[in-house]
């Protein structure tokens, strides 16, 4: 089933396209991603979804019932805030309970279900506390435990992971993940990280000026990006004129080259090769990194760190396998 | 040469004054020393040294036949302030600040959601200015003008018959305790005038209250079911408190003490302030005066410690 269904909306603040003829369809129980820099309708796309805004054209269904026109507390979607939005004069505990005891559930009953959902995000026994007590990491799980007490049968999730540092996005990624994957609720997730969307999502639209750039998995996003924007903006592609295209057997279209894909060397019988001039070289642990300059172009290779670095200003040829280049769908 | 270079790594001191202000970022605590003590004598001596020495005087008693102060320690001048004629200066005065700063917040609110939530640019500079405007005019002149606007031949009285409503004024007026010959000598109008006058030091603090409460929290209590009434008593309410216990001290305290207006827009009868100033010059009597000064201290200190037991500073 679908839980959420864009057809062609907008929406459009004046002259400013927020949002402009956006098409979607959200598996029930799917964890979707939307992708994209600040300002390319993302966030705006999930006001919708929630409530806090109407469209100014076309048609959102959640689950089937048309959500244009129905106010967020009438909605069974719940979010989980960018900077978490906890109500600072209420305690952790009653911060939880807050949806359930706006439905009328009753003081007992909705206590300990908050104390049950507190659990489920590891903090059992922080009830009493005040959200400026916790830290960063805790109020995000505090934010989630409110969001799922809820049962909601869509959880928006706006950037949540946004302001935590790296190795707690790495762990809450996982825990993330893996909560979704046993509650089997629907997951939407706003985020600008790539990475982030990559290893969460089941499937990613990459967003960009208001519009859906691509809409696919991860695997399709990151490999086979059908625009010059989501070549640049997921990962660090090289993203080839068509000329230069042309000049190694190609149509002469935009195509996008991944720079893990690129070897030193002549390489195999049907691999491609170019030759260049290497303009800089950078360590990044596992692997190193060089910059290299052909017929004009700057390319990123992606070497393993074990072999041999050539020096600045030397020449090199780099070669690749015939299909790891991907044509893009834009003509030149 | 760049200009950066030029400039020497450690600079030397210049000047006598310069040298000062080194002293003084080395030692934090002497700068604020020094910063508190020229207002904390005038706080300390002029400001609560005066009140001590008024609380002082409640406790001595007043002999009636000299008319002297008889310096000894006595509870009787508190005595005099339960007798019927005192106690109801008392509790008409309670009475009327308990109803002005009610009346005070029901109108100041909206208000002051407007400004914090909706006015932008030049609408915020516009809520300020007619704010604020008000405070700019004489507070003397403000009265003797709702003295006529309230009179029997004012403009409020040619409204209502001009709307063909005198039948409601009169109605009202009619009304036992809170009617009176015409508007200006009733205790409606001493309500209606002080609620004008006070009005800004109401809609201030609870405009100031709602500008630091994040929109997401609105947003995050509708996401969670919230209904806007729900949303209002259990986000919006609680975290706008603190700045509506704050403007109704202004506006209560400033009705308990107030003298003016009740004596030139209202019934005859007395209110806590007029009582003070006539015990103090009149009669002459001191220490009465000091005792009735000291019933609104302490009704705001019982009215500071019930808000703060009922959790309403908790936001803060």
């Amino acid at each position: 089933m679908t839980a959420v269904l864009f057809e062609n909306v907008s929406r459009h603040f004046g002259a400013v396209r927020a949002v402009d003829s956006v098409n979607l369809a959200i598996a029930e129980g799917e964890f979707f991603a939307m992708l994209g820099p600040s300002g390319s309708g993302k966030t705006t796309c999930l006001r919708l979804m929630a409530g806090f805004e109407q469209p100014t054209g076309g048609h959102i269904e959640i689950f089937g019932e048309t959500a244009e026109g129905v106010p967020p507390y009438r909605r069974n979607v719940n979010t989980v805030f960018q900077d978490y939005a906890l109500f600072p004069h209420l305690s952790i505990l009653e911060n939880v309970a807050y949806g359930l005891m706006v439905r009328g559930i009753a003081k007992a009953e909705r206590l300990k279900a908050a104390e049950n959902a507190l659990a489920m995000v590891k903090l059992p026994g922080y009830g009493s506390r005040r959200p400026g007590q916790l830290s960063g990491g805790q109020r995000q799980r505090v934010a989630l435990a409110r969001a799922l007490v809820n049962r909601p049968r869509v959880l928006l999730l706006d950037e949540p992971l946004g302001a935590l540092d790296l190795k707690l996005r790495e762990q809450m990624q996982e825990e993330l993940k893996a909560l979704q994957k046993s509650l089997g609720i629907t997951f939407v997730f706003v985020t600008h990280d790539q990475g982030e969307a990559l290893s969460m999502a089941d499937r990613i639209a990459v967003f960009n000026e208001g519009r859906v750039q691509q809409l696919g998995t991860p695997e399709d996003v990151y490999k086979r990006p059908q625009t010059r924007f989501v070549a640049d903006f997921v990962g660090s592609s090289n993203v080839l004129a068509p000329s230069f295209v042309h000049s190694l057997g190609y149509p002469a279209r935009y195509a996008s080259l991944r720079p893990e894909a690129l070897a030193l060397g002549e390489g195999g019988s049907n691999a491609r090769r170019f030759s260049g001039t290497v303009v800089a070289t950078s360590f990044l642990g596992a692997t190193n990194r060089l910059t290299v300059e052909a017929a004009g172009t700057r390319i990123a290779a992606m070497l393993p760190a074990s072999a041999a670095v050539p020096p600045q200003g030397t020449g090199v040829t780099l070669s690749f396998a015939a299909e790891d280049l991907h044509l893009m769908d834009e003509a030149a | 040469m760049s200009v950066v270079a030029e400039n020497p790594i450690l600079a030397r001191r210049t000047s006598t004054f310069g040298r000062l202000s080194d002293y003084f970022w080395l030692n934090p605590k002497l700068f604020l020393l020094m910063l508190l003590a020229p207002p904390l004598p005038w706080l300390g001596i002029i400001y609560l040294g005066s009140l001590f020495a008024l609380l002082l005087q409640s406790f001595f008693s007043i002999d009636e036949f000299s008319g002297l102060i008889n310096y000894e320690f006595t509870l009787d001048t508190y005595r005099q302030l339960l007798i019927p004629a005192n106690f109801d200066i008392i509790l008409r005065t309670v009475i009327m600040a308990a109803l002005v700063t009610l009346a005070s917040a029901l109108i100041a609110f909206p208000i002051a959601y407007y400004a914090a939530r909706y006015a932008r640019g030049k609408w915020k500079a516009l809520f300020y200015l007619a704010v604020m405007l008000p405070l700019w005019s004489s507070y003397l002149v403000k009265v003797y003008a709702w003295k006529l606007i309230l009179a029997k031949e004012g403009i409020l009285n040619w409204g209502f018959a001009k709307l063909h409503l005198t039948w409601l004024l009169d109605a009202w007026l009619a009304l036992p305790v809170v009617g009176g010959n015409s508007l200006s000598i009733s205790y409606t109008g001493t309500f209606i005038v002080f609620v004008y006058v006070w009005m800004p030091f109401m809609i201030l603090p609870i405009q100031a209250a709602l500008e630091r409460v994040p929109v997401n929290l609105i947003e995050a209590s509708a996401d969670l079911g919230g209904n806007p009434g729900q949303t209002f008593r259990h986000v919006l309410f609680p975290l706008a408190l603190p700045g509506i216990i704050a403007g109704s001290i202004f506006t209560f305290s400033l009705t308990l003490g107030d003298y003016i207006i009740p004596q030139i827009i209202g019934s005859s009868r007395l209110f806590i302030g007029q009582a003070v100033y006539a015990q103090q010059g009149t009669a002459g009597n001191i220490p009465l005066a000091a005792a009735f000064t000291v019933v609104p201290i302490v009704i705001m200190g019982f009215y500071l410690w019930m808000a703060k037991k009922r959790g309403a500073f908790d936001a803060l």
